[in-house]
């Protein structure tokens, strides 16, 4: 459980401010804390409460968070290399906790090694709490908490750069992630939404079997061609 | 609850799940070629730097470039201690602790 606390701690300020703007949309806060139960992805909660406070109506919101949400695929997939003769019961309750921290600090553990499913799917559980309990706070009145305190909002990017750091294993890992990096940010200045996340990983991963094909690794990896 | 709203969650609900489970269920107890999973095995540092970089160099919405912001700045020592330490505790505290002095400053 200690293992999910830098994630805990960046949920808090993430959780309040979208508590705080579901509020301001109309939502109680038990409405809210619903909705962090059944949907449990962030930006897409972000984008569903500022198109209801727009008036939207409910399928373009239900379409929006299937569009933002379909990174998820790409992460569970990576995931399932790790959860290996687990049955469809506990696959089904580890795919609730999918989300961009907990798959990024799970994948780096799995690696590392010393890491199960039990471990991780607490690690699930227990980010999922935190971001439950913060955006329902938010809701009760998070604007008297002030912003900006101690940092915290960099709590989740200074995670994810040192999970990017864990992640490469090597050259071509170091080249797959500045592509990666490189495109993502360009596509997110080209179009609007958050689809430069899937289009970017998936042109640099591809990128990257490729390029291991072709300069292969010593003679074992020419043999495989 | 309204009804509206109701079916709103559940539906925003089952469309987040489905790209969650599917994988899981249809990757996972088989053998998959070794093409998908090198594939794979570059999806974590591919989507991590995917995630990471549009928000070091761009703000607002529509998205703008920008390179002079804290995120950006305060990130070059928070990657260099990570590199150094691979303390994902240490790089947390201490990024936290950069970005909290250099909001102070740039504001």
């Amino acid at each position: 459980m200690t293992a999910a606390w830098p994630i805990c701690l960046g949920y808090v300020p993430i959780g309040l401010a979208f508590g705080v703007l579901a509020h301001n949309a109309g939502l109680a806060p038990w409405e809210i804390g619903f909705m962090s139960l059944f949907v449990f992805a962030g930006s897409s909660q972000f984008i569903a409460v500022a198109m209801i406070g727009s008036g939207s109506a409910i399928i373009p919101i239900i379409l929006t968070t299937f569009v933002v949400n379909l990174r998820h695929l790409l992460m569970s997939s990576s995931l399932a290399v790790y959860l290996q003769r687990l049955s469809a019961g506990r696959l089904s309750l580890y795919a609730y906790g999918v989300t961009d921290e907990s798959f990024a600090l799970n994948m780096t553990r799995f690696r590392e090694g010393g890491w199960d499913w039990r471990r991780a799917l607490v690690l699930n559980h227990t980010a999922n709490a935190a971001w439950i309990v913060s955006t329902i706070i938010g809701g009760y009145g998070g604007q008297f908490i002030p912003a900006g305190a101690f940092g915290i909002d960099y709590a989740l990017p200074a995670m994810f750069i040192c999970l990017l750091i864990l992640q490469i294993r090597g050259g071509l890992y170091v080249l797959v992630a500045v592509i990666s990096g490189v495109l993502a940010a360009s596509f997110s200045l080209l179009f609007p939404g958050n689809t430069y996340v899937v289009l970017a990983s998936v042109l640099a991963a591809t990128l990257g079997v490729f390029l291991r094909k072709v300069y292969g690794k010593g003679s074992a990896g020419k043999e495989e061609l | 609850m309204n009804t509206d709203y109701l079916l709103l969650v559940l539906g925003m609900g089952i469309v987040t799940y489905l790209p969650r489970w599917i994988p899981l269920i249809f990757l996972s107890n088989r053998r998959l070629p070794e093409w998908l999973r090198q594939w794979l095995d570059f999806i974590p540092a591919a989507i991590l730097s995917a995630l990471i970089l549009p928000a070091l160099v761009t703000t607002g919405e529509p998205r703008q470039l920008n390179l002079f912001q804290p995120a950006l700045l305060v990130s070059i020592p928070t990657f260099i201690f990570a590199w150094k330490t691979r303390s994902l505790a240490g790089t947390v505290i201490t990024g936290m602790a950069l970005f909290w002095g250099a909001q102070k400053v740039f504001s």
